[in-house]
């Protein structure tokens, strides 16, 4: 394996997830490539059931059964040794799932911030000793200690009243309390990459501008990687520096966050910008996309795209897949209009 | 659909206009809470405390506001699918009948209200019911009504279809076999099947994919001018309702805090809330920098709301004044009401 870059943190390599259902096989991650460098922030974007959570549960290694990691790699660039000076590159899919080494990677190294922080939560257990459970299962200190984490956590979360709050049941928080909740337990292990999967969708908005602010600042002080897994356009151009476009479980263009909203490549990046309402452009109509994403047992040969693609060529797009084609370094976009 | 851009005209146009589809007064609903052996009512959930509004004829007024604000509690008011605690809602249902109080309305009246107006829901898989096939679920309201049956039922729900973009070969089937963008257009084409006057939506587009909302709001733009329909569009995406709306009311904890035509409210708002949720708007585009104004606490609880404006203990602006004497609404600018003490101090800013 060749030495790593300092700077990587995690790189997916080709990934594949397929479900083995009655129906047929789903491959909903089929072929996902992407970098992660230590404290950046990118963003995973595409519709539903293009294959963006189920590559977030694949990294965690909780892909719910029928689920199962068929093809790839999940290099994951480990700090090793008391200040994490030295890298130890571990392949995930390798790990058992249930293993020692992968239980104190998940929840710890690598940790999730779900969409719906009610239902992520458990009802009967307070907010404190949820985030203490986090605390005591991954480090060595005492209950007492865990419990003074544990506020500190809370008040660097900007959680209301944190030492009342901390007594508090998830149903007697609002949605953005049990949210903050959710980062604080996330957040108490330090961890090197938090995934966020839709994490403010379910929010308010002044609630969800307050969650994203929330998270640049503890990004700030605690410098994790975050990948943000959304289909808000909105939230992508705000938060994060890099982006990968996912179609159908396949990436179908991948660039920092500038280029994709300004020089987007791929028709179907083109397609998703064009029909975004935006607030100042008064126009009669929007511009959809055409047709509706394919169900997943009947992916089209040759580019999913292809039948609501307007820049469709008759007996290549429909017949061959399309290659990853670098327009320029860190610009990638699968489309044949680029060979 | 007012298609004036320039206000002065929007002002002559509007004096000139016929009169309003609809007309609500100090709309209020009131959810008891109740507790103990006895249940004895303990206090009241105030979800719409005071709402006045009317809604012009082929106009598309869009109401916005936060989980909990009583906007979809509101649109639910004006069709009578739950029954307001006091007030009026009126509607000109024609220039024979003139105006009629849907609150007064009983048997065959308020049946024939019920095919006036009609609702769009949020979420295109709670709402189908999935025993029931495309023919049933379209064609309900047409048998209840025994409006139509057998082939002429057959051949009305074939062109509802054909109207909101599906296959009429599809009647045949049950909700499960379509995606959540077909079956917000199967919702959409039973909304029609009474051919109404006035439909609510309720968060039409929030559950559906980015591209699949564009198509959806395309199409109900489309019907609105085939069909001369009036929306009342309740959403919380104001990316959306600035695409969409003619006019914007904005609601906080069961108030309008302001109503006005689109473009004037995004451009200077004049309620502080607006300002916040305005501020709060993403734009999908990295090069625009924004930043939220921030807000202390949490929403207001509505059984227990605060004195005076209940905006007041998360408002930049607040004084004395703000939490001892309640605001009304008033129309500072032509068209433009607001329930805010402070309107014509101060400045605020909007995202145009």
């Amino acid at each position: 394996m060749t030495p790593p870059d300092d700077q990587r943190l995690l790189e997916i390599r080709n990934l594949k997830v397929q479900f083995a259902l009655e129906e047929g096989t789903v491959r909903a991650v089929d072929g996902m490539s992407l970098v992660v460098n230590r404290g950046q922030t990118v963003g995973v974007v595409g519709e539903s059931g293009c294959g963006k959570s189920v590559t977030a549960q694949a990294l965690l290694r909780i892909v719910p059964k029928p689920g199962e990691i068929v093809d790839g790699e999940l290099l994951y660039y480990r700090p090793t040794g008391s200040d994490g000076e030295n890298l130890h590159v571990t392949d995930l899919v390798g790990l058992p799932a249930n293993g020692d080494e992968m239980r104190d990677i998940r929840g710890n190294e690598i940790v999730m911030v779900f969409q719906e922080p009610m239902s992520s939560l458990a009802p009967v257990y307070t907010i404190g000793h949820q985030i203490m459970e986090a605390i005591e299962l991954h480090q060595q200190v005492d209950r007492k200690e865990a419990r003074e984490r544990t506020l500190e956590i809370l008040q660097r979360v900007g959680m209301p009243q944190p030492t009342q709050t901390i007594d508090s049941f998830p149903h007697q928080m609002s949605g953005g309390m049990r949210q903050r909740g959710m980062i604080a337990i996330a957040l108490s292990c330090n961890p090197t990459l938090l995934i966020a999967d839709e994490p403010t969708t379910a929010l308010d908005v002044t609630t969800q501008g307050q969650i994203l602010e929330l998270m640049q600042k503890l990004q700030n002080d605690f410098g994790m990687a975050i990948m943000f897994i959304t289909h808000d356009l909105g939230v992508v151009a705000k938060m994060t520096e890099y982006v990968t476009v996912m179609y159908l479980g396949k990436v179908v263009e991948s660039a920092d966050v500038d280029t994709i909203f300004h020089n987007p490549k791929h028709p179907y990046t083109k397609a998703l910008l064009r029909s975004m309402p935006r607030m100042g452009v008064k126009s009669r109509r929007l511009e959809a996309v055409t047709g509706m994403v394919p169900d997943p047992f009947h992916v089209p040969p040759g580019c999913p795209f292809h039948p609501r693609c307007e820049d469709y060529i008759a007996g290549r797009c429909d017949a061959e897949e399309p290659p990853w084609i670098e327009t320029e370094p860190g610009h990638g976009v699968r489309c044949v209009l680029y060979e | 659909m007012s298609s004036t851009n320039n206000p002065s005209d929007a002002v002559s146009d509007r004096s000139a206009q016929e009169t309003p589809l609809l007309e609500v007064k100090g709309l209020r609903k009131y959810y008891p809470i109740r507790r103990g052996f006895l249940s004895r009512t303990k206090g009241f959930v105030k979800a719409v405390d005071g709402v006045d509004l009317t809604i012009q004829r082929g106009e598309t007024l869009g109401l916005v506001g936060e989980s909990g604000c009583g906007k979809s509690t509101t649109g639910r008011c004006l069709l009578r699918a739950v029954d307001a605690t006091e007030g009026q809602v009126r509607y000109w249902m024609s220039d024979e009948s003139g105006w009629t109080d849907i609150y007064a309305l009983e048997g065959q009246d308020l049946r024939r209200f019920r095919r006036f107006a009609q609702m769009i829901f949020q979420d295109p898989f709670s709402s189908l019911n999935p025993r029931m096939t495309l023919l049933q679920i379209v064609g309900e309201p047409l048998t209840v009504n025994r409006l139509a049956s057998g082939e002429e039922l057959e051949h009305r729900v074939a062109d509802l279809l054909r109207r909101v973009g599906l296959r009429p070969e599809y009647m045949k089937r049950y909700p499960h076999a379509f995606s959540g963008g077909q079956r917000q257009r199967i919702g959409i084409a039973r909304s029609l099947a009474l051919e109404p006057n006035f439909i609510v939506c309720d968060e039409p587009v929030s559950a559906l994919d980015v591209s699949i909302q564009a198509q959806t709001l395309n199409l109900l733009q489309d019907l609105q001018e085939e069909f001369h329909l009036t929306y009342l569009f309740v959403a919380h995406d104001l990316n959306v309702v600035a695409h969409i709306a003619d006019r914007v009311a904005v609601m906080y904890v069961g108030k309008m805090v302001e109503l006005a035509e689109s473009d004037d409210l995004f451009a200077s708002p004049l309620h502080p809330y607006t300002e916040v949720l305005m501020s709060s708007v993403l734009p999908p585009d990295p090069r625009i920098k924004t930043r939220q104004i921030e807000m202390t606490g949490e929403v207001a609880n509505p059984a227990d709301p605060p004195s005076g404006c209940y905006f007041h203990p998360r408002c930049r602006y607040a004084e004395e004044r703000c939490w001892q004497e309640t605001p009304e609404l008033r129309e500072i600018r032509p068209n433009h009401f607001v329930s805010c003490h402070r309107a014509e101090e101060i400045t605020l800013e909007g995202v145009l």
